[in-house]
């Protein structure tokens, strides 16, 4: 098992503290002019997001958590958990919902999403950054919203609603940026 | 990484007024200008302070120019200041670079109280919208900000201390002044925002000072602190040459101990203290930091011209 010292953590450097993996977010380190030097990690959990710190003697090393990123294609979503297939390998694996938590509203099936796994098991999937889907429901016409923006919710055939401009109807495809939840272009009918 | 410099050309304006500044302040008061060798045979044995060595020649890049310019107080120099850059492996980080410039200053015949009032002089006259400098004992700090007492050793009151801060202590830190300096470092001098001296630390901490024989011994050693950061650290200098010898030798031995390298200590530093160095202060400042401070810049990188991953 590889580890990394403290001066070697950067911010996205992946460690294993007490089994658990985490993302390093921010290294502080500290030092009396004569005294003993440390650092202080800001991380989160890669499980369950929590951040939290923990302060370290300088050149004291920790566990580096084998973690990968594949992308994988996704296939469906059984009502518990959605599925993914690696294309090299035809390998199938499920991902829970705190994994999905942020890419399920942008997927319908087929999409190439990024797959972070811990020791073969997903922690986060990550949607293709922009995706195109078609609109179920919006306001008509151009009226729409006056108050703020110049645009309107429409609501997406995945169940996630974006702000799009006030031309744009129902039964249309649009680009999303699925990062920003911002509506790019028009994509065709 | 870019070739540019890691500091705006506006800096690097302030800083050389800045530099310029402290040469005019010291020759106004007859205090020469030294400049003593970057590459020695001898090194720093302070335990957490190490020394880069430099191949092929068995040679070390000083860390401070203490031991040189000491020789110079016992060859009898006079008041003497130094502005130079010094080397330290390892140490980097927003208020740390492994490169850094510092101004070091002697007074003989002046103990640190005499020493700590020319340092308010310079910070004001650097500084000059800054308030005055506060003054608190090591101990008065602790008890008001870490809330236990550093003189002694109740570990169970400084774990309090540190759950209130949600701070757990790795168990690799096992050592009293090893949880004293984690301390200071998040809780102590975090708290320290106005200019503030901190003095009388403990024996165990003196490095280079004088322990006066109080009830605990103290060391006769100050720090300034501004904004949280740690600015200076001056003493009352230690001039007894079998007791600097001592103190080298137990911070080799603790050196091997844990398995650090264990430098040769300057052999003519306890010479120059034997032959009769004058009584004398010193003090040590980052001009990377103040310049940090005074500008209001967020780390030393955009203080100097290259930081450490642009050198």
């Amino acid at each position: 098992m590889s580890s990394v010292s403290t001066n070697e953590m950067k911010s996205g450097t992946k460690v294993l503290i007490d089994g658990e993996p985490y993302s390093v977010i921010d290294n502080e380190y500290r030092k009396p002019g004569k005294g003993q030097a440390t650092n202080t990690i800001k991380i989160r959990n890669l499980k369950n997001g929590r951040v939290l710190e923990r302060t370290l003697k300088s050149g004291d090393t920790l566990e580096s958590a084998d973690i990968e990123e594949v992308d994988m294609q996704y296939l469906y979503n059984d009502g518990e958990f959605w599925h993914f297939m690696n294309p090299a390998t035809y390998e199938q694996i499920q991902a829970g919902k705190v994994a999905c938590e942020d890419a399920a509203k942008w997927l319908k099936g087929e999409e190439t999403c990024r797959v972070l796994l811990w020791n073969g098991v997903p922690l986060s999937v990550s949607a293709p950054n922009t995706v195109v889907l078609k609109i179920t429901e919006t306001d008509p016409g151009l009226r729409g919203d006056t108050s703020g923006g110049g645009g309107k919710p429409a609501t997406l055939e995945t169940g996630a609603v974006v702000r799009v401009p006030l031309f744009v109807q129902i039964g249309e495809l649009i680009k999303v940026d699925t990062r920003t939840a911002e509506y790019l272009a028009r994509a065709g009918k | 990484m870019s070739w540019r410099p890691s500091a705006t050309l506006e800096t690097l304006k302030a800083r050389a007024e800045l530099l310029a500044s402290v040469r005019a302040f010291f020759s106004a008061r007859g205090v020469m200008e030294v400049d003593t060798p970057i590459l020695s045979r001898r090194a720093t044995v302070d335990r957490h302070i190490d020394s880069f060595a430099v191949s092929p020649d068995d040679r070390w890049l000083h860390t401070s120019p203490e031991f040189a310019m000491k020789r110079l107080l016992a060859a009898g120099s006079g008041p003497i200041y130094q502005l130079c850059h010094v080397f330290r492996v390892d140490e980097a980080g927003r208020h740390h670079n492994p490169e850094f410039t510092m101004l070091e200053w002697y007074r003989p015949g002046w103990d640190h109280w005499q020493l700590m009032d020319e340092v308010e002089g310079l910070f004001s006259a650097l500084v000059p919208q800054s308030k005055k400098i506060e003054s608190l004992t090591y101990r008065q700090a602790f008890l008001r900000h870490a809330r236990f007492d550093p003189f002694i050793e109740d570990r169970d009151a400084a774990r309090h201390a540190f759950d209130a801060a949600c701070i757990t202590l790795p168990e690799s830190l096992s050592e009293w002044d090893a949880w004293l300096d984690v301390a200071m470092s998040i809780l102590v001098a975090p708290a320290l925002q106005e200019p503030t001296f901190l003095y009388d630390f403990p024996a165990s901490q003196a490095a280079l000072a004088r322990v006066r024989d109080d009830d605990p011994p103290v060391a006769e050693r100050f720090e300034l602190f501004w904004k949280g950061i740690e600015l200076a650290n001056g003493f009352h200098e230690l001039t007894d040459a079998a007791e600097q010898r001592r103190r080298f030798e137990a911070d080799q031995a603790w050196r091997r101990e844990q398995g650090k390298v264990v430098p040769p200590y300057d052999a003519h530093l306890i010479d120059a203290l034997a032959s009769g160095m004058p009584q004398c202060a010193g003090v040590a400042l980052g001009i990377d930091r103040l310049l940090m401070l005074k500008l209001g810049l967020p780390s030393v990188a955009s203080a100097i011209a290259f930081d450490s991953d642009r050198a």
